[in-house]
């Protein structure tokens, strides 16, 4: 299939050609680093880097393929119908395309950037409400991400993707309802029959055991 | 400035899922804009988001992506957004606003308080700012539900709590409490209530602590 061979052409390309020329400089920076993720995963980073710099319609294509499903599998658990969540899949997707300029590699990973995007278009789209966004913390002009933090960012998806895999299932199914939107004050005691302070223990235990796994700098910084 | 009441985590996580009401929204996005604390947290909240968006998948229609190139091509891009500039009132709140604090429409509430209602799409809760002379209490009201006040000027004391610019008071509906402003500079507050928030006596309520002083 056409998606394998992106793949493999990706996976196979010299590190040199996802985008990061000029910052081989950087002191920190050692070929290979850039590629944290499995065997299985592409270096979804770079990918997203080559649509960035050179607007690579088959590293979107790349992108396309892994996120679309799980943005409409997202937006349909969050009750959307499913033509709305394809057609909110691909504005999300496009829209990828057009804030690629916005992405920070040292601030998120890709899936994290992705679902703010996403999260914000279900607001859009099912509360039909407004997302006050917070204040924009000053980087100075046109700071180059540190690579250290790149790599750092992308280990700690790793590891929370991991982490969340190993959850009790229990646990596992109350952080994802939180975010699906299923978790408002009123209709965790009525769906679940729980008292809210009892759920809110398990989120939060829940969230304890995926900091562990959490940098701690993310975290308490 | 130091801050030290914080946002919870149960808030920091709605707001990273996107399932908490604009009113509390507004509340916590502009303390995240002056707390770096609760910018790391709420970081980590949306990295877990991140990690539930990879958890399961639907399969796309047939020419989806070729739809998508089409959607690209005939979008209009996204403007970046706009600079902004945080004055008494941080960005998020000054889009609500209208600018920074001169451009508060303020209505008379009695005994020199004063309150300028934010308008919100969402109605599940509602957002306000509130002037509160020093000495004096929060007008007395009725709150079904959470309310959230989070501190833009001056001071207020609870009980044996004491809060200034940045932090962030969390009250449940059971909570009774009386906020009262600290001596000095006019106290200027974002509160935001669940549900629709009445003035219940206002007048006596105020009158017993200004009446103290
Ligand atoms: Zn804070």
């Amino acid at each position: 299939m056409m998606l394998t061979a992106i793949r493999t052409e990706i996976q196979d390309a010299p590190l040199g050609s996802h985008g990061y020329v000029g910052r081989e400089t950087n002191a920190h920076a050692s070929k290979g680093r850039w590629r944290v993720t499995s065997e299985a995963e592409p270096d979804w980073t770079a990918v997203l880097l080559r649509v960035r710099e050179s607007q690579d319609r088959a590293a979107f294509a790349q992108l396309f393929h892994h996120f679309a499903p799980r943005i409409k599998a997202f937006l349909m658990k969050s009750g959307a119908s499913e033509p709305l969540a394809e057609e909110c899949a691909q504005d999300v997707m496009a829209t990828v395309w057009h804030k690629a300029v916005q992405f920070n590699p040292d601030r998120a990973s890709v899936a994290t950037w992705i679902f703010t995007i996403a999260r914000n278009r279900r607001i859009d789209a099912l509360r039909k409400a407004r997302r006050p966004e917070p204040e924009d913390l000053d980087w100075g002009p046109d700071q180059e991400p540190d690579q250290a933090d790149v790599y750092e960012t992308q280990q700690e998806s790793e590891r929370l993707n991991h982490a969340l895999r190993l959850l009790p299932e229990k646990q596992r199914i109350l952080v994802e309802k939180a975010f699906l939107g299923e978790l408002t004050h009123s209709e965790i005691a009525a769906e679940t029959g729980l008292p809210i302070g009892t759920i809110k223990s398990r989120i939060r235990l829940a969230l304890d055991k995926l900091r562990q796994h959490l940098d701690k700098k993310a975290v308490t910084k | 400035m130091t801050i030290r009441h914080h946002l919870s985590d149960p808030l920091l996580m709605a707001y990273a899922a996107g399932t908490i009401p604009e009113a509390f929204g507004l509340v916590i996005a502009t303390h995240v804009s002056m707390c770096d604390d609760c910018r790391a947290r709420l970081a980590a909240f949306e990295a877990v988001g991140g990690a539930v968006l990879e958890t399961s998948q639907v399969e796309m229609s047939a020419g989806s992506l070729d739809a998508c190139f089409d959607r690209i091509s005939t979008m209009t891009p996204p403007a970046p957004p706009p600079a902004r500039k945080a004055g008494v009132l941080p960005a998020p709140l000054q889009d609500y606003v209208g600018g920074d604090l001169e451009r508060v429409r303020w209505r008379p509430l009695g005994f020199g308080a004063k309150q300028a209602i934010l308008p919100c799409t969402d109605s599940a809760a509602s957002v306000r700012l509130l002037a509160i002379p020093g000495g004096v209490a929060m007008p007395d009201h009725t709150h079904r539900g959470l309310e959230l006040t989070l501190v833009l000027q001056g001071a207020f004391t609870d009980d044996d709590d004491r809060f200034e610019r940045g932090d962030v008071e969390i009250a449940d509906a059971e909570v009774d409490h009386t906020p009262v402003a600290a001596p000095g500079v006019t106290c200027i507050c974002l509160a935001a209530t669940q549900g629709r928030l009445k003035f219940s006596s206002l007048i006596p309520r105020l009158a017993q602590p200004f009446l103290r002083i």
